[in-house]
């Protein structure tokens, strides 16, 4: 609150009392990202003609886009989603069974310090590279395909899952662990069953959210020909069949968000 | 409590037959469904390729070793573009979204067809991969680094709204109300209620927002819309591995670096 009226006056009005309290911290931030943006849009060399010219070709590139043919013209269409979902399926339990082990060794409760470091590194490596850049990779070790793209997508789900799983670990309850512990059970009874009952309700609704990602990446892993839909829509592209292109996208657009309705119908029925 | 007759003794088990049927049955049709879809990428894959794997990956890692490290003069540019199609895509993508988020949350919609309307722009952006949106631009605008800031922001656009407009609905309405009995009309409701509640979740979305879109805008280059993944394509196409291999280690520690102020500078929100 500020006051406007002067020092021996009651004030008369108020001032919202602002976001960032220290005014050297907001003065410095608000300049700062003023230059930036200045740097920023001077390098970006937006060529106003170009886009004038895109504008018109725009016009003429969404009209080629309706009405959405879904006649399916090559037979690929539905034979592309196909196999988007059996990659996606495959990948998802691929790269679960692959984060667990991986999950208990960063979980810092659990593993000694050295196992604790390499699965960290692990994750931090799965998790830096964009599941299109494992996937060019993957296309180069084994050749064209949905085979890298179920690699590529496996690898992508060890750095999301296995980050999450430790995190759940090392947040779960001590002392349920201490007591299974107490009875006297070994390394893998203790785990079976003190941990794991209490990350399996979440690990279950994560395991579904990160096959609807997988979906959803498994479009793109096909442009670097990893497979699956994405391969079909690149095409579609590169053929400028526009309409059937659009007839892809909202069908990705429709499963993604039946996928989206059933995994938080999901997560609430095992919470 | 479920239990088991055995040589006409009762003891305790977990779960009674009919839960253990349910469960085998569900068991069985999962791992049908898995091994079906095994069955059917296997069936096109050429495995020939799948086992020379190794001496491929050998062969390319010794291609890449060592880094050429000179390639780094040209790569200054390149990542300065990438940074800045993540910032600027983010700025676009907070501009439109706020105003969506406070359409869509259940008690700031105007209507329930607005309502619609908005939860329909967050699944079709969350839906549509940035790369996809980036195939489209770069047809319309042209290649470079426009067509890759616009689709980082059209691709952020439903997962900040829907961060967002979920920090909405879940505000404390008491302060709301206190606001409205002083006669507030509901824009003042709006600025001086709801708005101060949700402001850090705002600035905690964008940052959070800002990190990952970095790490998706090392690849928008893959179909000409700017940034570092242009020199990465150009460096696959030409098989120059040496580069290739500076260029991921450039992406890395880019990616670290975004990481580390993301988490800073959330720290310090929140």
């Amino acid at each position: 609150m500020a006051d406007s009226s002067g020092t021996d006056s009651y004030p008369s009005s108020w001032k919202k009392a602002p976001f960032i309290k220290n005014s050297f911290v907001r003065w410095l931030l608000i300049v700062g990202g003023a230059i930036y943006l200045a740097a920023a849009l001077g390098t970006m060399n937006i060529d106003i003609e170009r886009v004038k010219e895109g504008l018109p070709r725009a016009q003429r590139f969404l009209d080629s886009f309706f009405p959405p043919n879904f006649a399916d013209n090559r037979g690929v269409l539905w034979e592309g989603i196909a196999e988007s979902i059996w990659m996606a399926i495959i990948s998802t339990v691929a790269g679960i069974a692959l984060s667990i082990p991986v999950g208990l060794g960063a979980a810092r409760n659990l593993a000694p310090a050295w196992v604790y470091l390499f699965c960290r590194g692990i994750i931090a490596a799965s998790r830096t590279f964009p599941e299109i850049i494992l996937a060019i990779f993957a296309v180069k070790l084994f050749g064209f395909g949905p085979f890298a793209g179920f690699v590529a997508l496996a690898l992508g789900t060890i750095g999301f899952y296995a980050k999450l799983l430790a995190e759940d670990i090392e947040n779960s309850s001590a002392s349920q662990a201490e007591a299974v512990k107490a009875t006297g059970a070994n390394w893998f009874q203790w785990v079976n069953y003190s941990i794991q009952p209490q990350v399996m309700p979440r690990m279950i609704g994560l395991s579904v959210y990160r096959l609807d990602i997988n979906f959803r990446e498994s479009a793109v892993v096909g442009i670097v020909g990893g497979g699956g839909i994405g391969a079909t829509l690149n095409t579609s592209f590169s053929r400028y069949e526009f309409d059937t292109a659009a007839a892809i996208l909202i069908i990705i657009i429709l499963i993604v968000m039946a996928m989206e309705y059933t995994s938080s119908f999901m997560r609430k029925w095992v919470q | 409590m479920p239990t088991i007759t055995n040589n006409g003794t009762e003891s305790w088990r977990l779960r009674t037959s009919k839960e253990q049927w349910i469960r085998w049955v569900c068991w069985l049709i999962g791992i049908t469904i898995i091994m079906y879809a095994w069955q059917m990428i296997s069936e096109k894959t050429v495995w020939f390729f799948v086992t020379d794997a190794p001496n491929q990956a050998a062969d390319i890692g010794a291609r890449m070793v060592p880094p050429k490290w000179s390639y780094m003069d040209k790569l200054w540019k390149p990542v300065w573009d990438t940074i800045n199609i993540a910032t600027l895509g983010t700025v676009i993508a907070m501009v439109i979204a706020v105003p969506v988020a406070f359409a869509t949350a259940r008690n700031t919609t105007p209507n329930i067809v607005v309502r619609t309307i908005g939860l329909f722009i967050i699944v079709s952006s969350r839906s549509v991969n940035s790369l996809i949106w980036a195939l489209i631009l770069v047809f319309i605008l042209g290649p470079g680094v426009l067509a890759g800031t616009i689709a980082i922001g059209l691709r952020s656009v439903g997962f900040c709204a829907k961060l967002i407009y979920e920090s909405i609905e879940e505000i404390d309405h008491t302060q709301v109300e206190a606001i409205e009995a002083t006669g507030a009309s509901s824009s003042q409701k709006m600025l001086f209620g709801i708005l101060p509640q949700v402001l850090p979740t705002i600035a905690g979305v964008g940052i959070y927002r800002w990190d990952i879109n970095i790490r998706e805008s090392t690849i928008l280059g893959l179909v000409g819309a700017g940034g570092i993944g242009l020199q990465l394509n150009g460096s696959l196409n030409t098989l120059a591995w040496t580069q290739v291999s500076l260029i991921l280690i450039v992406i890395l520690v880019t990616v670290f670096i975004s990481e580390w102020v993301s988490a800073k500078v959330r720290g310090a929100i929140i």
